[in-house]
């Protein structure tokens, strides 16, 4: 099973409320999957910063004295803030790739979460309620986020192996299903220098759009061309630095719903996930069509366009 | 009339509340408020009773029916109507996937439009939506009527046996053993009754049948190699 939330909100004066309505969402979906949780938030960007979100088993160990040991390495101002076993690390723009290499060189326990100018990722083993209140993600505000609880099948209960996955600059993704073609394609995409992580299929996915979108296709045509790549089952919803993204296999035999008002939209594995937010009973509530890549942005309209399947 | 709110008394309540209602039974009009969306929700009734649901429902709303009358006033999730014996069911707005799946009885009637793979193995149920369905519905449809008031999707009625499907729009493709039938005097009778009691005003004349051409009821030798 696996369930998936998503919010993009339009009304800003929402966006201090984001963590809390993504919480409230991801909790109602838990009996869709109880193994791991996790949130991705886009929060406000500050300029000439970047950041990366980390995590540790061992916090204590990890993070005392890293702050120090990564300023003098990198030679420039690192600031860190740790939430239980994950720490945000900002750093000044244009070192993620030597701060990555000092990380696993001084502190190799440390995962990478995700990296980005606004995105940040946080995931551990457990319930959408304990995870969520661990990182207090109520608390957060953004523009928008997704949210995943996941019924492994495809890899192990990790830290690693829960959604979201993140393979670029403030990418992200989330998958309800199973990828088939898993294998062959994660060898395909690492002869071609992506960097994969784990065993999970999920995080394949993540990597074919990463991979795509660094040979120049949009995040929409990425999607697109992920039905003709990618075999298997999947309902994914994606996250970019400015945009939310939709998207169903042919068969679209994983669940889903979206509603839409002037102040935000949003995306459920059921409609349960949708009931608190604000408006939904005179919201535009609907399935989205099987093998159709929709996609919001704050710069622009909605997109939605259809493959055959 | 019958007044239950679903967050106060709880799903398991609620439904052994419906249960215990006999065929001569006096509360016979339920409504049911704040369904948010839950599962289940006035599945296996089996008494001539009313009931209405104020709002969306998510999974097997209505499942098993039996002699009641089931209105949701909103959309329902996946399996609604599922393995129907009798009764009727009524969706004010749209239906997700498998509406009426394995249904043996009884009217199915979708306002709205219906996903994929409405009324998938449908056994004698009568389906009837005003709006579009979805890909592979009626996939081994074996009896029963299917009525589409819109567009199906593709891969229509694949190896279907008896049923009828009567559809008013385009129909994206047609399955395997599929194929477009010739509506007769009794095809017009059928589809003007069920029209009239799904309420809705199309005109049956319009309409085109589709059934199964019936190659795949036996085993053909020539498919051998392809087993």
């Amino acid at each position: 099973m696996c369930g998936i939330v998503g919010l993009f909100l339009k009304d800003k004066s929402l966006e201090p409320r984001l963590g809390d309505m993504l919480t409230d969402m991801l909790i109602t979906m838990t009996d869709r999957g109880p193994d791991s949780a996790g949130i991705a938030i886009y929060s406000e960007e500050k300029s000439g910063k970047t950041k990366l979100t980390v995590q540790s088993d061992t916090p204590e160990a990890s993070y005392d004295g890293l702050q120090g040991a990564l300023s003098k390495a990198l030679a420039c101002e690192v600031s860190i803030e740790i939430e239980s076993t994950h720490a945000v690390l900002e750093i000044p723009l244009g070192v993620t790739a030597r701060c990555r290499a000092v990380l696993a060189e001084i502190a190799p326990e440390v995962r990478l979460m995700s990296r980005g100018d606004r995105l940040e990722i946080y995931k551990e083993v457990g319930l959408p309620r304990d995870v969520a209140a661990r990182f207090k993600v109520e608390k957060m505000s953004g523009s928008h986020g997704i949210g995943h609880t996941r019924m492994a099948t495809e890899s192990a209960v990790t830290t690693m192996g829960a959604h979201p996955f993140n393979t670029g600059d403030d990418q992200c993704l989330v998958h309800n299903g199973s990828l088939s073609n898993h294998n062959s394609l994660r060898r395909k995409l690492r002869r071609e220098g992506i960097h994969i992580e784990t065993e999970n299929d999920t995080e394949v996915g993540a990597a074919y759009l990463t991979w795509q979108m660094q040979n120049g296709a949009t995040l929409g045509e990425a999607l697109q061309s992920s039905l003709d790549d990618l075999d298997g089952f999947f309902t994914f919803v994606v996250g970019t630095k400015d945009g939310f993204g939709v998207v169903r296999d042919p068969i679209a035999c994983k669940p889903a719903v979206m509603a839409e008002t002037d102040q935000y939209v949003a995306f459920g594995s059921e409609y349960r996930a949708l009931v608190n937010l604000p408006g939904i009973e005179d919201a535009r509530v609907w399935e989205p069509e099987p093998a159709t890549v929709y996609f919001w942005n704050h710069t622009s309209d909605e997109t939605t366009s259809e493959k055959a399947a | 009339m019958q007044n239950v709110d679903l967050q106060e008394i709880g799903l398991r309540d609620l439904n052994a509340m419906l249960h215990e209602q006999s065929s001569d039974t006096n509360q016979t009009a339920w409504e049911i408020d704040n369904p948010k969306g839950a599962h289940a929700i006035a599945c296996g009734l089996d008494a001539p009773i009313e009931v209405t649901v104020k709002g969306s429902t998510g999974y097997y709303c209505a499942g098993m029916n039996k002699q009641a009358t089931v209105n949701i006033k909103g959309s329902a999730g996946p399996g609604v109507a599922e393995n129907m014996m009798s009764g009727k069911v009524v969706i004010e707005g749209d239906a997700s996937q498998y509406a009426g799946a394995t249904g043996h009885g009884g009217l199915l009637v979708i306002k709205g439009n219906a996903s994929s793979r409405c009324g998938i193995s449908m056994k004698g149920i009568n389906i009837v939506v005003h709006g579009n369905i979805g890909h592979m519905s009626a996939f081994m449809a074996q009896s029963g009527n299917l009525v589409v008031c819109g567009d199906a999707g593709d891969a229509l009625g694949d190896s279907c046996y008896e049923a009828r499907l009567f559809v008013r729009g385009e129909v994206k493709s047609l399955g395997a053993d599929c194929e477009k039938k010739e509506m007769r005097p009794e095809h017009i009778e059928i589809l003007t009754e069920l029209l009239a009691e799904a309420g809705c005003d199309a005109n049956p004349e319009e309409f085109t049948r589709y059934g199964s051409a019936r190659n795949l009821y036996n085993f053909d030798v020539d498919n051998a190699a392809a087993y």
